[in-house]
This record gives C-alpha cells, sequence and structure tokens, in this order.
C-alpha cells in the first residue's frame, strides 16, 4: 500500500498549505471532522471557510492527530480529517504508534511539511534535512502513509482513505508561505461549535 | 494460582482503592481510559483492560492522553487519564493551552510518588512541583489517602468536571495504595 519507496519526499510537487486544505474542505459533504492544528495549519483550514465540524487549536503544539484520534474512536461512524505541521509532529511522533495499534478506519492524517517553523521564522525543523516523515509513519505501524505526488495524487489519496481498512497518512510537501487567514482566538467558543458540529450538544 | 486470583478478585477488587476507582469510573460512564503507566496503577490498568466495558491502552506521553480524551469528550465520550507524578509534571502547556481555556472536564487520577518513603530524590524534586502547579492554574485536585473517602471524592469530583466543564486532578496517596516500597 505504501508507495513511499518509489516517491521518495524529493520528489513530489512542492504545494501550498491553503490551496490543498480547500481543496479537501471542497470534498467534504457528509459533516467530517477536521482538526487544524497549531499555527498556519488551522489558519488555512479557517481561511478555507468555517464549518461547525472544523476544531482549531490554539496551543499544545503536537496535538492535533491525539484529538483527532479521541473524536475517531468516540464517533466511529463518523470521517475524522486532521491536518498537522512537520515541526508538530515531530514533538509527538510517539503518537504514530497509538494510533497505529487502535487503527481506527475512520481516522485520515495530512501532514504539511515545509521542513520548518514558518510562523517563529523559518528556521529549519531538527528533521528538515534528514528525516522523512512518512517513512517514519510507516515505521511506526501506519502502513498506509504515503507521500502525494502532485495536488491531484493528493485529491486521490483523501477519495481513498475514506474507504481504507485502517488509518491513513497522507504526506505533503508545502512551500514557506504563511497561513491565509487568522482564526478567532475564542477557545470556549471554537469547542462549543464543534461540539455542537459533532450532534454532541444543541445550542442554547 | 492464576485461577484463584481471578476467582476471588471481583470480590476483594470491589473493595480495593483500584476496585473502587474503576466502579466508579463506570457508574459515571467514563469509557476511555488512556494511562501512561505505574507500579502501583498495574492492578487498576490490568482491570480495566480485562473489562470490555472500557477502553484502555498506553500512550507515548501523558500530554498525548489529554489530547485524545479531549477529542473523545468533544465527540461526546467520557475518559480519564492516569499517570504518575512525573508525568503530571509534563502537562502545564497542554493544561494552560487545551484543558483548561477550552474548558475540557479532564479527569486525571495521579498515583502519587516521591513523597512518604520515597527512594529516588528526582522523584521527590518533581513531586513538589505539582500542586503549586494545579494551584497556579487554580485547578480542582484532591489528595486522596482513605480508602472510605474514595469513593465520594472521586465520584463527586468526576461529575463536578462534568457539570461545570473543568478539570480534576485526583491524586492517590501512598496512604491509600501503598505507594512503591523501596526494593526495586
Amino acid at each position: 500500500m505504501s508507495t513511499t519507496n518509489d516517491t521518495p519526499a524529493r520528489n513530489t510537487q512542492v504545494m501550498n498549505r491553503f490551496d490543498l486544505t480547500s481543496r479537501l474542505i471542497a470534498k467534504l459533504k457528509n459533516e467530517e471532522a477536521v482538526i487544524g492544528g497549531i499555527g498556519n495549519t488551522n489558519f488555512d483550514l479557517w481561511a478555507a471557510g468555517h464549518r461547525p465540524q472544523n476544531f482549531y487549536m490554539l496551543g499544545s503544539m503536537g496535538l492535533a492527530f491525539p484529538i483527532a484520534l479521541g473524536v475517531a474512536l468516540a464517533q466511529p461512524d463518523r470521517r475524522v480529517f486532521a491536518l498537522e505541521g512537520d515541526g508538530s509532529l515531530l514533538m509527538q511522533l510517539g503518537s504514530l504508534s497509538t494510533i497505529a495499534t487502535l487503527a481506527p478506519k475512520n481516522l485520515t492524517m495530512v501532514v504539511m511539511d515545509n521542513g520548518i517553523y514558518q510562523i517563529t521564522g523559518a528556521q529549519p525543523t531538527p528533521g528538515a534535512a534528514v528525516a522523512d516523515l512518512v517513512a517514519i509513519a510507516v515505521a511506526s505501524g501506519l502502513t498506509n502513509s504515503t507521500w502525494a505526488a502532485d495536488e491531484d495524487d493528493f485529491e486521490r489519496l483523501i477519495e481513498q482513505s475514506l474507504s481504507a481498512a485502517g488509518p491513513t497518512l497522507i504526506g505533503v510537501r508545502i512551500d514557506d508561505k504563511p497561513g491565509t487567514g487568522t482564526t478567532r482566538r475564542d477557545p470556549v467558543q471554537i469547542r462549543e461549535r464543534f461540539m455542537h458540529g459533532m450532534g454532541v450538544r444543541e445550542p442554547l | 494460582m492464576a485461577v484463584a486470583e481471578e476467582k476471588t478478585s471481583p470480590e476483594t477488587s470491589e473493595k480495593s482503592w483500584h476496585g473502587i476507582v474503576l466502579q466508579t469510573l463506570k457508574r459515571n460512564d467514563v469509557r476511555l481510559v488512556p494511562y501512561v503507566p505505574d507500579r502501583v496503577l498495574t492492578p487498576l490498568i490490568k482491570n480495566l483492560h480485562a473489562d470490555p466495558f472500557f477502553t484502555t491502552f498506553a500512550t507515548a506521553r501523558e500530554e498525548e492522553a489529554v489530547g485524545i480524551v479531549s477529542g473523545a469528550w468533544m465527540g461526546g465520550m467520557r475518559s480519564a487519564v492516569l499517570m504518575q507524578t512525573s508525568g503530571f509534571a509534563t502537562l502545564a502547556n497542554v493544561l494552560a493551552s487545551l484543558a483548561i481555556p477550552y474548558q475540557i472536564p479532564l479527569i486525571m487520577f495521579v498515583s502519587e510518588r516521591g513523597t512518604l518513603g520515597e527512594f529516588n530524590y528526582g522523584q521527590s524534586l518533581v513531586c513538589r512541583t505539582m500542586r503549586p502547579v494545579l494551584d497556579s492554574l487554580a485547578m480542582e485536585h484532591h489528595t486522596i489517602t482513605r480508602l472510605d473517602e474514595l469513593e465520594f471524592i472521586a465520584d463527586r469530583s468526576i461529575k463536578q468536571a462534568v457539570t461545570t466543564q473543568a478539570p480534576v486532578a485526583l491524586i492517590l496517596s501512598p496512604l491509600l495504595t501503598g505507594g512503591k516500597a523501596f526494593d526495586k
């Protein structure tokens, strides 16, 4: 299933976070949950168009995948997407093994990899020159992990994940552009509206 | 011996600290229990795994477990995290940036190490950071020392966390659990 060896990171097209996020959101028709990681990842999710099923992380760097895992376990019939940056994922590599062990089939993870901490001044991450995050994911037990070669391939992999037998991880090489929008920093409203979006609560 | 243990354990565990914790979680519909293990927590973890009511599993880090239960809460499932004192010491960022500002009823059971017979100086130091961190964030926390108070404190605290949408830390004292003795 993995095509890591066939499509190494360096041969993939450099894409854009906002463009890919918009392509993902455009595909969602069934109130799928989307968890946006800290910083640019959730800024672009916000800019792609707010929906009640979006959750925006304003801190807790590295926890987009664990939060998404929790949603996926609580609602096995709902598709859950998680968008995470490469620097963030490096903080919580152990979570890949946890997800591989629990193997929720309704979870699709996207790693936005630009090799830098864009938001803090574009410093390279410790893994930028040497690490292959998709290979790390495969070695963590997430065998269905693949680099997207280009935008069309990304869309194809997203579609494919909808009927996958286990969790899917998609790596995308992205440019060094900052996020397009800025999420409104209101954690209580973000959480409450997300719970409405998940059908857990009714508005007051 | 294993068979004999299995036969007697449900009855004895009802009255043990870990039996009371398990039953209190169940009564409050707390189904998801990720943990980073601790020697003292072993019987609780074992019995959670043995009970199909619970989904319980190890995580690599405590903050990962906090992320998971935060997601589960927002998806409509109640959860609790088990950890040791030293694990709690890794949580200040996630408490201050996720659990508290997003109003997540994060329920934590912390097996207390570092006091009442600690043999590792580092453990005793890290233990001293726990309550100041909890207090600095104005978090609800209780140290449970007596078996006859355990059910009341745990049950009421879980209910309070859920209804007030605020985290709670339940610290399991060596006075309750026996702690980890100086043998290994």
